[in-house]
């Protein structure tokens, strides 16, 4: 692949970028979350069409235009979110779209399953071809996968997070898996964050960064700290400047978080009044999920909060609200506002009782706080009455924050504050986080871009499956730690979860 | 206070103009025994479709209202008429039961987690069965029923010129209006019927006012009930109240209920309402064979949503050039 270039609306997926994978190779492709490596792929997968450049297979040009194409060229994609029908069998999801017919032009059962019985050898794989998908594991489901790879003759297996739902044995047996696939000649691409997994079977590594060709390693060379320092390289211009306000250290405790995500995992942790706490962590570390089990959105999630000495007991979001305890959601459309809804309903839903007498609301008391929400996070609305939908990203998002600014938070929460929000607007709501926690608020900022992560928050909490792998002083925030702690490896200068 | 928005005045529109063109064709429309009993249907289908609008605007609905009326009538005239019961008793029973059976729909959808269609579905089933095996499929009648003069003027009388299933959907309708547009559990039902998770992450309780909902729902259906079954003054248990749900569904939408939820207004049900009894009466006063009665119905319900559908993608395409 050479050149690739690749945009969507308002931002630079891919540039310039190129990649070449040899006959029997193991390349695994590293980056940051966004830096591409996905969407490099899902070009290659023809899933999507590049906007620049071009690909050729054995020397020769070719146009990738939809995912046959790429069959057909001999590359099989496993994807994260395993595409298994759970209704069918083994032998059926080898052989989907392509059974082989009988005379009758009827579904020839038998030969699907005879050949799907060697494919299964070859993968080592204990199983029937007439067990129900269902009835598997993750990692057996996997496998099924490769079996339907293989089954198409694949020459290129792109496998994208394999392992992240697998356990430690499973995993082994896919790495060494991976090592016969390549004896037998064909390539794989290993899209992963777990480095040590990347040391013991990559050939060569290919790092992206930003949409951009960050290095390549050869197997000598890739060890975990010059895969990281590919990874981060940029200079970030530190901006973050420490704020005046006097904090209360321990005022807000989390104790035994657990979330249905990961039940197995304890999360404990301090915040200070007057901090922004940052929680830094790859996509999967599990950083939304406590947070919603913290404020009583998991149903099999549950968590001990302290505001101020006093134990909040949280079973029902209702409960958190009623504590001072605010969410701002990650997805703003789905989860933070009832987009049909104005300007003044979104604003005034969790609060009504305060703009209310004998259950009849009052459309003047409403207006009226709304119309302060407008102007003090300076909204730009026609009006309070402009439906949600109609506003842009940023906009949307200051009626969440507005929503519950108007509610005198204590504890405000706010998971990818400033996602898909152009640079104007998210510099004025990091001027409000800083107010906010000024004001006495603990502010405590979930997020995955490391630039917002380093100059926004006074101290970053950083998560790797399921549980905080330190925590890092002002001091200490960079970007090799926060990635190196991400990624699961310990360092030095992380602090221990709670002080105490 | 804005009380009546574009679309409303629309089918209010369409409503002066189906009775001017009946009127126009038929002068027996203005008569007074026909606007009398025009106005009466509007009042007895009106009620239940005030419920199954404030389901709907939760994103669900219900297919038991026919059933319903058919199981509380049937009780309703045995009450009366084979057990003696005082009017007060027979009408709290009725109430009581139509009240509960809305409480399980809302049980079953909010902890069952079953779907509204399948759930009211079983009940439309269900409940016609019940009806027929108590009353062991003979049809039923106040004939025997004494002390019920009262009650008999409640249901089918007249209150200041108007019929009194009439005035009891004014009083209802008005109520409901505040609660749906003024109140803060109709914003609530509102939201929820839009957006359940935003919802619940504003701290809404959810399952409670999704299955208030279809409490209220069937409170109103059993209202409804009672004054069917003193219209039609005998219930036969195998085809009292067929298709009603389908009438309330009808009305629900024409006036402005989204199937998928989260939109809908009183005044649009009940002008819906009117717009379906008039229909009817144009199909019979204009001699279109009446065997049609359910095409026109079909009809008219497809080409309101139809032009509904095309002004909402006009309007947001209008708002996605502004914005």
């Amino acid at each position: 692949m050479r050149g690739i270039g690749k945009r969507f609306p308002g931002v630079i997926a891919l540039d310039n970028v190129s990649l070449e994978i040899g006959q029997g190779e193991v390349l695994a492709l590293c980056g940051e979350n966004g830096a591409g490596k996905s969407t490099l792929m899902k070009i290659l997968g023809g899933v999507y069409q590049p906007d620049a450049g071009e690909i050729s297979v054995d020397g020769k040009p070719e146009k990738i235009n939809d995912v046959n194409d790429s069959m057909r060229l001999g590359v099989a994609f496993i994807h994260q979110e395993l595409n298994v029908l759970d209704n069918l069998d083994v032998a059926a999801n080898v052989f989907l779209g392509r059974e082989p017919r009988n005379a009758l032009g009827l579904i020839d059962f038998k030969k699907v399953h005879a050949d799907t019985e060697p494919l299964l050898k070859r993968l080592g794989l204990d199983i029937s071809s007439r067990t129900p998908l269902d009835k598997l594991s993750i990692a057996h489901q996997q496998m099924v996968e490769i079996a339907k790879a293989l089954s198409l003759n694949s020459r290129i297996i792109i496998m994208d997070e394999p392992t992240s739902s697998l356990t430690l044995q499973e995993t082994d047996r896919l790495l060494e898996l991976v090592l016969e696939l390549k004896q037998q000649g064909v390539s794989i691409v290993y899209i992963s964050h777990r480095l040590s997994e990347v040391e013991h079977i990559a050939d060569r590594v290919v790092v992206l960064r930003d949409g951009k060709n960050a290095g390549e390693l050869p197997k000598a060379e890739a060890k975990h700290d010059r895969i990281v320092s590919l990874m981060v390289g940029r200079e970030i211009k530190s901006t973050y400047t420490a704020s005046a306000a006097p904090k209360t250290p321990g005022y807000f405790k989390v104790r035994n978080a657990i979330s249905s995500r990961y039940p197995a995992m304890q999360v404990n942790f301090d915040a200070a009044r007057g901090e922004i706490l940052g929680f830094a962590g790859l996509v999967g570390a599990g950083r939304s999920e406590i947070v919603k089990a913290m404020v009583g959105l998991d149903p099999r999630g549950s968590a001990v909060v302290t505001i101020g000495g006093e134990q909040a007991v949280i079973h029902a979001p209702a409960d958190a609200i009623g504590h001072g305890i605010y969410l701002v959601p990650e997805d703003r459309r789905a989860e933070g506002l009832v987009t049909a809804m104005t300007v003044r309903e979104n604003t005034t839903l969790p609060s009504l009782k305060n703009y209310s007498s004998l259950f009849l609301i009052s459309r003047e008391r409403e207006r009226k706080v709304t119309n302060e929400q407008i102007a003090s996070l300076k909204i730009k609305t026609p009006g309070g009455e402009t439906v949600v939908l109609n506003l842009s990203g940023g906009n949307q998002q200051k009626v969440v924050l507005g929503k519950w600014l108007s509610m005198s938070p204590k504890v405000m929460i706010l998971d990818e504050p400033t996602r898909g929000i152009d640079v104007g607007a998210k510099a004025e709501i990091y001027r409000l986080m800083r107010e906010l926690a000024d004001r006495g608020a603990v502010i405590l900022m979930i997020s995955s871009d490391m630039e917002e992560v380093l100059n926004v928050s006074d101290r970053v909490a950083v998560m790797h499956e399921g549980r905080i792998t330190g925590v890092l002083e002002r001091a200490d925030c960079n970007e090799e730690n926060v990635m190196n702690l991400a990624v699961g490896k310990p360092i030095a200068a992380a602090k221990p979860t709670v002080n105490n | 206070m804005r009380l009546v928005a574009k679309k409303e005045f629309g089918i209010f529109i369409l409503l002066l103009v189906l009775c001017g063109v009946t009127g126009f064709k038929n002068p027996r429309f203005f008569s007074g025994a026909n606007l009398g009993n025009t106005v009466n249907l509007i009042g007895l289908f009106g009620v239940f479709s005030l419920g199954v609008g404030l389901v709907i605007i939760t994103g669900g609905i219900d297919l038991s209202i026919g059933s319903m009326c058919a199981l509380t009538g049937v009780i309703l005239a045995m009450a009366l008429s084979e057990w003696h019961w005082s009017w007060p008793l027979a009408v709290l029973l009725v109430l009581a039961i139509s009240v509960t059976l809305g409480w399980v729909h809302g049980f079953f959808v909010t902890r069952a987690k079953l779907q509204p269609f399948i759930v009211t579905l079983c009940g439309l089933l269900i409940y016609r069965g019940v009806a027929r095996f108590i009353a062991h499929d003979v049809t039923k009648g106040f004939s025997d029923a004494t002390g019920i003069d009262t009650l008999r003027s409640l249901a089918s009388g007249k209150l200041w010129g108007l019929p009194m299933p009439f005035v009891i959907l004014l009083v209802l309708a008005i109520i409901m209006w505040f609660v749906l547009h003024r109140s803060i559990y109709g914003r609530y039902l509102l939201a929820v019927g839009r957006n359940e998770q935003a919802a619940r992450f504003s701290g809404i309780n959810t399952r409670l006012v999704i299955a208030s909902a279809y409490t209220i729902a069937g409170l109103l259906t059993g209202v409804s009930g009672i004054l069917i079954a003193f219209y039609t003054n005998s219930v036969s248990p195998s085809n009292h109240g067929n298709f009603y749900e389908l009438y309330g569904i009808a009305a629900a939408v024409l006036g402005g209920c989204s199937l998928r939820g989260g939109e809908g207004s009183v005044i649009g049900i009940v002008i819906g309402t009117a717009l379906l009894i008039v229909l009817q009466n144009l199909v019979n006063l204009l001699g279109i064979d009446s065997s049609l009665n359910f095409a026109v119905m079909g009809a008219v319900v497809l080409l309101g949503v139809l032009a509904d559908q095309m002004f909402k993608t006009r309007a947001a395409k209008k708002n996605v050039r502004q914005a």
